[in-house]
Order: C-alpha cells, then sequence, then structure tokens
C-alpha cells in the first residue's frame, strides 16, 4: 500500500509570476488542480478535474497533422472546420500528440511539481515579493482538497519569511481548515451564495461547510479576504447580498477587505480548448449602476466593499 | 481566481479619451491657461518647415571668408554671422524668447555637413510623413545659392570620398550605420555652469587661458590661440542674438497696445539684456539663460540629438526657491515660465536628413531629454518641488519635446516614483525610468570622478554621461543579428549574394556549437574593425573642418585645455557603438544550439536552406522553432546565458579601445531607437523563426512576443547581463492601460521598477497601450493625430512611424496578468 508514504509533489496546472490580484504586493500563484464545486462561471474549467487534461486551442492549429499520424490510438482526426477531434473514448492521454504539436495548439493541462521545483520559482520571484509586501497565494482548483502537500509548502514558505495566503472555497472539512490556520497569514475566501439549495443549483455544492469554516477563520482571529464573484442573475441581488452583510457583521472579526468580481464571460475560449460547451444561460455581467448599488448596500452595513480583488 | 490566465483583452475597458493619450487639440486644449494653452496649440498645429536662412547666410560668408582665419576662428566667425543676420522673432504671447528660425517649427539646414540636393527638398516638401514644407521659390534659391557652392566641400563628401570597399559592402548591406555622415557628433548635456557664469565670465576665463600660453616651449600654443579666439567670439556671438532680442521685444512694445503685454515685453528685454552676458539673477532668467545656450549650440551645428539642460530641477530649485521668498514669483508663474520652456523645446524638430529616400532615416523628434530626480552632487535625494511641478507639466502639455526621464535611486522617496507612474499610465510615453545607482556605476568604471558621475545622467535615448564634462559621441548601430546571419553563409549576405565578411567557413562543416560561435566572434572582430577605423577618420575630419567652438566653451575643460569640443577638449572623451537586436542574436544561437547540435531534429543543412528560403514549405520547422526554444526574457538560463556571453564578448571588443583622442576611450552602449526596424528589412529569415524583413529585438528587450511570461521574468534575465560595463541599456516593456488603474497597481508597478533597478538594471520604460486602441488608431489617422508611442527609446507620434513600427508597436507583448 502506498497511502501511508507522504506525497513528495504538488499537482498543479500552473504557477504564475507576477500575479498582482491575488493578495497584497505581488505574488507567485500557485494554481492546484481539482475542485470540488462546479461553478458553472468557472474562469479556469481546467482547475476543475482531478486529472491532466487535454487542451486544444484551434486558432494556433496551423492543419499539419502530424498529431493525427502520431497518435498510437488512432483517436485523432482532422477536418479544417472543426480542426484536430479528440475520440476521448480512444484517447489514452500519452501525450504523444503534445509533443509533435509544432506551435503547442495542444497542451496537457495538470503536472505533478515537487516542492523543490515550485520553492526555487518563489525564490526568483523574491526580490519583488520583498520590495512589493507580497508572497505567495496557493489557489486553484481547490488547494485544500491537497491538505498535506498544501500544508507542506505553507510551512516552507513560513521557514523562508514569505507571507502565505489560501485562496479557497472553503467547502472542505472543519479539521482541514483548522490544521492549516497556523501556517496560513492570510485567507481569500470565496462566498457565492447565502442560499444553500441556490448554491448548491450553480456549483454542485451546498454551503453549510463553506459558511462554518468561514466562522472558523473568524474565530481564529486569522486575516480573511471576502471574494464574491458577482453573477447577475445567480448571486447580485439585495436579498442574497442583505444575507451576506448580515453574515459577515455576525463574525468575529471582519474581513479586512470585501472584493466584488464582476462576472464576464472571458473564459469561452478556455472550455473550448477542453472540448466542454460554456453554458451561459441565466448568467450576465452587473451593470456599472448595480454595481455600486451594491458597493452601497455593503455600505449601508458598515461593510466597505470595492471591485475587484 | 476571476483573473484570466491566458486571453488578452481585446476590448479597451475605458475610452480612449479617458486614457489621456488622446485629444482633439482643438477642442480640449491642455495647458494651465489661456497663454500656455495658445502657445502649445500653436506648437503643435504649425508644420515643420525648412528654412533656408541659415544656409544662405553661411554660403555667403564662406565665399567671402574661406582662407582668411583658421577654421575655428572662421567658423565662430560664422556663427557670429548667422546671430548677426538672422531673423528675430517673439510670439505673441511668449514669455521665454528664441527660436533657430524665423518662426517656430522653421528647421535649418547645415550645408556644410551635407548639402540638401534639390531632389531631397522636393521629397521633404511632399512625403506624408514627417514632412517638412519648403517653397518652390526657396528650393529654386537653394538650387541656385547654396547646393553649387557646397559640392565636394562637405563632411559627408570628405567621408564617403575615403571610405575603403570593405566598409562601403558593409555599410550598404546595413551591418551598421553610421551617425556622423548626417549630422555632427553631439550627443552631450549640460551641467550647472550658466546658472553661475554668464558669457562674459567665460570670456574673462579665455583671456586667462591666452595670456599663460607657452608660445616657446608648447608646440600647439599656436592652435590653442585660434581655438580660445574663436571661442570668445562664440560668447560675443551668443551676448549679441540676446541683444537682438531686447531691442525686438522695445520695438514691439511701441506698438502694443494691451498694458500687459507692454510689461512683459519690458520684462523680456530686460531679460535679455541680462542673460546671456550676466550669470541669471532670478527664476525667469535662468530659464531664458538656458535657452539661449541651447539655441547656441542647435545654431552652431546640428548635433545628434540637440541639447539637453540635464537635471534641470535641481539647476533652477536655488533661483524658484529664492523668488519665492522674496515674493516676486508665484508657484503659477514659475509653472507658466517652465510650460513656456517645455513648449520652445516642441517647437524644434530634428534637422532633416538628405538622401531621405533611404529606408534607414527619418526621425522627428531631437532627444532633448530633462532627467527629474535623481541624487544631488553628494549623492543624496534631489527630489524638490520643482521635480513635480515637471512632471505636471509633462502630463498636461504631452508634447513630443522635449523627452522626460525620471530619476530614482534608492534614496529616491517612493512618493516622487508613484507620482512619475501616475504620469506614465496616462499613455503619453513619457517620463521614462532611470536607475542612477546604476549608471553612476557605469560612470565610475569608464573613469569618471565620484562627482562628475553623480553630475551625469542620461541624455539622447539611455546613453550615459558626465554632463558639461564630457563629450559621449555615438557612432552608429551595429547591426549584430546580421553578423550572425552572414556568418552562417560564411562571409557571404544572403540577400544580396555579396560578399560583406569574411570567410570563417561553412556552417555545415561547424561540428558543434564552439565551431559555430568562434566563427560568429570572428566575424564580430572583424566588423568592429572597420567600423572603428572609419569613425576614427571621421572624428579628426570634425576636429579639423567642424570645430564646435561654441559648445567648446561651455564643456569642460575645453577653455583649460584650449581644445575643442571634437579634438579632446572635454575632460572625458568618450566614443560609443549602439549594439542592437540581443535578443534576436541570442534567440538564433539558442535555436542552433539545441536543435541543431544537441537535439539534432534538425541538420545544419535544413536549417541554413529554411532561411535561406525565408522558411517557405517550411512552416512546421519555423513553428517548432518559434514554440519550442528557449527565448530571452524568460529567466531561463539556457538562453540568458548565450545572451550574457554575447553581451560580453561586445564589451570585450568594444570597451577601452583607443579612440584617437588623449585618453579618449571606446565604450559599448545597447540601444537601437527605430533601427531595428531599418536592420531587420535588410535581414533575411534568421533561425529562431523570425522572417525576412521583420524587425529584430530593440535595445536589450527581448525579441517582440517572445517574453511569455510576465514583466518579472524579464526583468530577471535582464538582470544577469553585468549593465554596468554598458554606457546604456534600453528596456521595453508594454502595459494596457487596465492594468494600472488602481493605486495599488501603481504600488506594484513602482515595485517591479525598483527590483529591476536593484539587480542592477540601468533603464525602463513603459508603453501603456491597448491592441484595439492602436489598430483604430492605424485605421483612422486623422483622428489620432496626437497618439504618443514611446518605444526603444524615444516618442513618436503613432501616426508618423511606418507600416512596420506601427504593427510592432500592435505586436509587442502584452503583459497578460495584469
Amino acid at each position: 500500500m502506498k497511502a501511508s508514504k507522504k506525497p513528495d509533489t504538488a499537482f498543479l496546472f500552473d504557477i504564475k509570476r507576477y500575479s498582482i490580484n491575488d493578495g497584497p504586493g505581488v505574488r507567485v500563484t500557485v494554481f492546484f488542480k481539482g475542485c470540488p464545486l462546479s461553478c458553472k462561471w468557472c474562469h479556469n474549467p481546467e482547475s476543475q478535474a482531478f486529472k491532466v487534461e487535454k487542451l486544444y486551442n484551434k486558432s494556433k492549429c496551423i492543419g499539419c497533422q502530424s498529431c493525427v499520424a502520431k497518435c498510437p490510438s488512432n483517436a485523432l482526426s482532422f477536418s479544417p472546420k472543426d480542426g484536430v477531434v479528440t475520440d476521448f473514448s480512444k484517447c489514452a492521454s500519452c501525450g504523444a500528440c503534445v509533443i509533435i504539436c509544432p506551435t503547442k495548439a495542444i497542451e496537457m493541462s495538470g503536472r505533478n511539481y515537487t516542492y523543490e521545483e515550485i520553492m526555487k520559482t518563489i525564490e526568483k520571484e523574491s526580490g519583488i515579493i520583498d520590495s512589493s509586501g507580497g508572497g505567495v497565494t496557493f489557489s486553484g482548483g481547490e488547494p485544500l482538497m491537497y491538505p498535506e502537500v498544501l500544508k507542506e509548502l505553507l510551512q516552507q514558505c513560513g521557514n523562508d519569511g514569505i507571507h502565505r495566503a489560501v485562496d479557497t472555497s472553503g467547502y472542505v472539512k472543519p479539521s482541514v481548515i483548522e490544521d492549516i490556520i497556523p501556517y496560513t497569514d492570510l485567507f481569500l475566501y470565496d462566498l457565492k451564495h447565502m442560499d444553500s439549495e441556490i448554491h448548491k443549483q450553480w456549483t454542485g455544492v451546498t454551503n453549510e461547510f463553506i459558511l462554518s469554516n468561514l466562522k472558523l477563520v473568524a474565530d481564529h482571529d486569522k486575516a480573511y479576504h471576502i471574494r464574491i464573484p458577482l453573477v447577475k442573475g445567480v448571486n447580485a441581488d439585495d436579498t442574497n447580498l442583505t444575507a451576506t452583510a448580515d453574515f459577515l457583521n455576525s463574525l468575529k472579526r471582519k474581513p479586512e477587505v470585501i472584493g466584488l468580481l464582476p462576472y464576464h464571460a472571458i473564459a469561452a475560449k478556455k472550455y473550448e480548448k477542453l472540448g466542454k460547451v460554456y453554458n451561459e444561460d441565466g448568467m450576465s455581467e452587473p451593470t456599472k449602476e448595480e454595481l455600486e448599488h451594491m458597493i452601497s448596500l455593503f455600505k449601508s452595513k458598515g461593510l466597505h466593499a470595492q471591485i475587484g480583488g | 481566481m476571476f483573473e484570466d490566465l491566458k486571453t488578452k483583452n481585446q476590448v479597451p475597458e475605458r475610452q480612449a479619451f479617458h486614457e489621456g493619450n488622446f485629444y482633439t487639440s482643438c477642442t480640449d486644449r491642455p495647458g494651465m491657461n489661456e497663454r500656455i494653452k495658445s502657445l502649445r496649440e500653436e506648437s503643435i498645429n504649425t508644420p515643420a518647415s525648412i528654412s533656408i536662412e541659415r544656409a544662405l547666410i553661411e554660403t555667403q560668408f564662406y565665399k567671402e571668408n574661406y582662407g582668411k582665419y583658421s577654421l575655428p576662428v572662421l567658423r565662430a566667425l560664422n556663427f557670429m554671422e548667422i546671430c548677426r543676420k538672422k531673423e528675430i522673432y517673439i510670439g505673441e504671447n511668449e514669455l521665454i524668447v528664441g527660436e533657430r528660425g524665423a518662426k517656430p517649427k522653421a528647421i535649418y539646414t547645415f550645408p556644410e555637413l551635407n548639402c540638401h540636393s534639390e531632389e531631397d527638398l522636393q521629397v521633404l516638401n511632399t512625403r506624408e510623413q514627417q514632412r517638412y514644407t519648403i517653397s518652390e521659390e526657396d528650393i529654386a534659391v537653394y538650387k541656385k545659392e547654396v547646393i553649387p557652392y557646397w559640392k565636394g566641400r562637405t563632411q559627408r563628401d570628405r567621408i564617403f570620398d575615403r571610405v575603403p570597399e570593405e566598409w562601403k559592402l558593409a555599410y550598404e548591406a546595413g551591418l551598421f550605420t553610421e551617425f556622423m555622415e548626417q549630422r555632427a557628433p553631439g550627443h552631450t548635456c549640460l551641467d550647472g555652469k550658466i546658472y553661475k557664469k554668464g558669457m562674459l565670465d567665460f570670456k574673462k576665463e579665455i583671456a586667462y587661458e591666452i595670456s599663460n600660453l607657452d608660445f616657446l616651449n608648447d608646440p600647439e600654443a599656436t592652435d590653442k590661440e585660434e581655438e580660445l579666439k574663436a571661442m570668445a567670439i562664440s560668447c560675443d556671438a551668443l551676448i549679441l542674438l540676446a541683444e537682438r532680442h531686447a531691442e525686438k521685444a522695445e520695438e514691439l512694445m511701441k506698438s502694443e497696445k494691451n498694458p500687459q503685454r507692454v510689461k512683459e515685453l519690458k520684462k523680456i528685454a530686460e531679460v535679455c539684456r541680462n542673460v546671456p552676458a550676466h550669470a541669471p539673477q532670478n527664476f525667469w532668467e535662468a530659464i531664458q539663460m538656458y535657452w539661449f545656450v541651447h539655441l547656441g549650440v542647435i545654431t552652431e551645428l546640428n548635433g545628434w540629438d540637440a541639447f539637453n539642460p540635464g537635471h534641470f530641477d535641481q539647476h533652477l530649485i536655488p533661483f524658484y526657491t529664492q523668488d519665492i521668498q522674496n515674493k516676486s514669483l508665484t508657484k503659477e508663474q514659475a509653472k507658466e515660465l517652465l510650460s513656456c520652456f517645455w513648449i520652445k523645446v516642441n517647437n524644434h524638430p530634428a534637422p532633416p536628413k538628405v538622401g531621405i529616400t533611404a529606408s534607414e532615416s527619418g526621425t522627428y523628434n531631437d532627444f532633448t531629454n530633462i532627467n527629474i530626480g535623481g541624487v544631488k552632487p553628494d549623492g543624496t535625494d534631489a527630489v524638490n518641488e520643482l521635480s513635480y511641478m515637471m512632471l505636471e507639466i509633462v502630463e498636461e502639455l504631452h508634447i513630443l519635446q522635449p523627452g522626460s526621464s525620471v530619476h530614482i535611486s534608492s534614496v529616491t522617496p517612493n512618493k516622487f516614483l508613484h507620482a512619475a507612474i501616475k504620469v506614465i499610465r496616462q499613455g503619453h510615453g513619457y517620463p521614462s525610468v532611470f536607475n542612477p545607482d546604476v549608471y553612476i556605476q557605469e560612470m565610475l568604471r569608464s573613469g569618471k570622478s565620484l562627482t562628475d558621475a553623480r553630475e551625469g545622467g542620461c541624455s539622447g535615448c539611455i546613453e550615459v554621461g558626465a554632463f558639461g564634462k564630457e563629450a559621449y559621441l555615438l557612432t552608429g548601430y551595429l547591426n549584430v543579428p546580421k553578423i550572425l546571419e552572414i556568418t552562417l553563409f560564411n562571409g557571404v549576405d544572403p540577400v544580396t549574394g555579396k560578399k560583406i565578411g569574411i570567410e570563417t567557413g561553412k556552417a555545415t562543416d561547424f561540428k558543434n556549437y564552439e565551431d559555430l560561435y568562434h566563427a560568429f566572434h570572428a566575424q564580430l572582430t572583424y566588423v568592429i574593425d572597420l567600423k572603428i577605423r572609419l569613425n576614427n577618420y571621421i572624428d579628426r575630419m570634425y576636429a579639423k573642418y567642424a570645430p564646435a567652438t561654441f559648445l567648446s566653451v561651455i564643456t569642460d575643460d575645453c577653455i583649460k585645455k584650449g581644445r575643442d569640443y571634437y579634438n579632446g577638449g572635454p575632460r572625458y572623451n568618450t566614443t560609443y557603438i549602439q549594439c542592437t537586436g540581443l535578443g534576436t542574436v541570442t534567440d538564433s544561437l539558442s535555436s542552433l544550439k539545441k536543435h541543431v547540435f544537441e537535439e539534432k531534429t534538425v541538420s545544419m543543412k535544413e536549417m541554413v536552406d529554411a532561411i535561406f528560403q525565408n522558411f517557405e514549405g517550411k512552416e512546421v520547422l519555423r513553428q517548432r522553432i518559434v514554440n519550442n526554444t528557449p527565448f530571452f526574457g524568460n529567466d531561463d538560463d539556457y538562453a540568458d546565458s548565450i545572451a550574457v556571453k554575447v553581451y560580453n564578448d561586445l564589451f570585450d571588443l568594444i570597451d577601452n579601445r583607443p579612440n584617437g583622442k588623449t585618453g579618449g576611450k571606446y565604450h559599448m552602449n545597447m540601444l537601437s531607437t527605430t533601427c531595428h526596424n531599418y536592420f531587420g528589412n535588410v535581414m533575411g529569415a534568421m533561425p529562431n523563426g523570425r522572417l525576412a524583413g521583420k524587425s529584430i529585438s530593440d535595445g536589450t528587450s527581448p525579441s517582440h512576443g517572445c517574453d511569455i511570461h510576465g514583466p518579472s521574468a524579464v526583468i530577471r534575465s535582464l538582470g544577469k547581463l553585468d549593465q554596468i560595463k554598458s554606457g546604456g541599456t534600453l528596456l521595453n516593456l508594454r502595459f494596457l492601460p487596465s492594468l494600472l488603474k488602481r493605486d495599488e497597481d501603481v504600488a506594484k508597478l513602482g515595485s517591479l521598477i525598483r527590483s529591476y533597478f536593484g539587480q542592477g538594471g540601468h533603464h525602463v520604460q513603459f508603453n501603456i497601450v491597448d491592441t484595439a486602441t492602436l489598430k483604430e488608431a492605424r485605421n483612422n489617422p486623422e483622428e489620432y493625430k496626437d497618439l504618443l508611442v514611446r518605444m526603444a527609446g524615444y516618442s513618436d507620434y503613432f501616426n508618423d512611424m511606418n507600416e512596420n513600427l506601427k504593427q510592432e508597436v500592435i505586436e509587442r507583448t502584452e503583459n497578460e496578468s495584469f
């Protein structure tokens, strides 16, 4: 049995340097792959599955068909209209097409990174992290789905004196949150909806864990930012936002920042690359006036909200 | 997590107008008051024109006097003649006075250096971009009076009559350019001396040196006496020019009805009677003092980069403080006077080149670069109230000239850095950002004293110099990627089939990467030697035939040495060769190393054939190269170590070589201005996948679009170059305006700059634009007349650039993570 062995790698889909929207200062953002939620508006659809996924970018494809010829499983076909089409029932995810593709139109999303590799990337950014008051942000996907790996990385960063943020949906067992609180300097905590049923309808899961875990963070007097993806038709209404504000006001410690992240259909291209259909039904972008209204709604409850994280 | 990681921003989030880089000059008139608004408007709307006044005065003078005097005295008397006869202009609302020509934007020609042909003038008058108007009548006069006399007598004739065949082949193929065939070597800046001494004080110093000449023992005593006499004449010439402005102001007073304007004219006359004869006594006089000196320098000769007041905020602050204290000046008046000065500089586009059909020609900008902030001579923070005022003016006026730069040392407060970034984010292209902590070390390394180094700064694009004490002549760009190109063809230019280099062996015979690099190094050595040999000759021709006797007055230690600016007179004498295309050459070497020699996925023959055929039918190969090669600018040691090697080898081949002046040395510079475009035009495809004719990389920036790991990876790559060895490097970063919206974004960009400078960066500049806006500007040039774009060391109007340059600006990497 391998189960007892401690993991020595992290399953990520990206590490982004010079990240300026994920916490204070300039940061390195480490994106874990795999998420228990499946929000319909998700901007990183490749972050959802806990496995390696193939991405195909048709606009990069020059139609050379080297991949079609190379595929050992005969899973690929080509037509000028659709480009390279993968028959996933045959595809063995061997990656031969990725290697042969001259334009990187085919890529694999998700691989195991060693701790050393991750720490080295963070170290390269340390100059600007220090001068900007930045740090590292563990995001995803859901980083808390990998508690052992995350804890190890948080500890290593802590040893190097690097500020640590964890960007989470909060949908994990309370013990997981409790376990990493001592090694985390800041939580970036997402709140999607206060009504559990509606939450489930749009994200696939209920919100009880999420709310109780946030209470846990606040009870531990740990610094946190609230991030609310504002989707018109889903959660950008007075009822939900009033409930959100009341909930935040009931907590022992108030959030440092409440960031409103207006929905945008910008990720449609990513769904296409994954071979998924992006269903925008019922979702739209709040107008500028609506955003202003929401900010004043929070203000009337004594909370300062802003656009952007 | 709402940040999109891969998709570029297609739609501008704000209207272009709100970005501040657009305005219609007639409806939205920037400027602090009506005077500044109207002066600015006039400056922008007046078309550039050719004034033949100087050429006529000079030709007549040469006809009558050539041979009667020593050359320095002849040149000084010629300068005097121009100051005596030129038309004097004082504009309606002006406070700071003086135009080189007879009106704003009327530009002189300099036939003693290169004489425009009739065809040149016709093309200048009719071409679409950077047009200089001239009347048919003036062309006829020029053809009759000017052109015949200068045939065979110009500096350009002297140079081209003398060039060796192999130089000519290399020059025509575009292995390098030659600065001094078009304009006088210039590139200098002023220190603080003219705020303490007037021309009469300089004359006293000159007289003292003449009285001390040792005619018994010093073989150069006679030459020195002639040079010193010429300097004294030049001082008188500038005083005369100022007095004529005083007289003009008094004459205008007589017919002026507006009592307020009468008062102003009276003041102008008073100022012009005091400066430049005497040291300035107040803020107004200090600015006017500098402006007369500037006019003197750009009238005497057409030196590259015009001229530059250097650390203007530091020079003016004592006058400002004094006038504010004694209540003779308000903050508003100070800003108004400075704004007047700013517009004056904008009234003076660069003198147009000859042979203008050549694709390499054509910049409009005269590179006056005001240094703001930085350090004082004692190393402490120099930022003062005027530094902020100047930033305000840059933001308000957003005109092409003067360029401005902020100097951010470790002692510079963040408040100033952030104020500068707020101007940068408006997208006017200015200011650029320099690092005194590094450039002072650059100067110390090349032999300057600590105080002289700290009084120095950056002029033109990015080149470093000891202001007021150094002649630092830029002699031309070196096309480093093309040198690699001919290495792959055994010294033959694949574009023309001509042999322009030496034979270093067939590429297919190179057994390993070291063989290839060795051959490349041999070609580099050959080309650099070729360039230096002719440089040294041209240098002597300037010393002999075109001494700059006025510039010598104000450059230490010309008076003390009794030697001209071009003849080793300055305290420091530097000659720069500007190396271009570090990104392109690095990426090409990286591609050859990886694909041909290490992984052997492509044979050398296949690679050479592919670039020879411009990758036709080889798109799969090209894509594999473009997408699977370590490129410079990604913090990848594989590529970055190649860049470091090439950089160090260029340094070893250029640095510290004698330049023919006592103690004078060559140093390496790393900039391209717009030349990366011309150089790309004369090249075939390259092993990095770059297609024939496409621009090469600019300055020390990564190849366009090849930096895909964000700005912090770019600065890490650049940080690996030991920039202290250079006389300046250049990094362009492009940002979308939406990425600098919040104040915290400003602080984060500030950290990026500080981080780069902490790693030894010399310079960085930002293009704050978005693609959609630029495309729109390209399609509707009329509506975007005022769009300024900063690239590769200078700012220009987007619509004055050619299609290639426009395309380049659009393609340049957008930093997606913002």
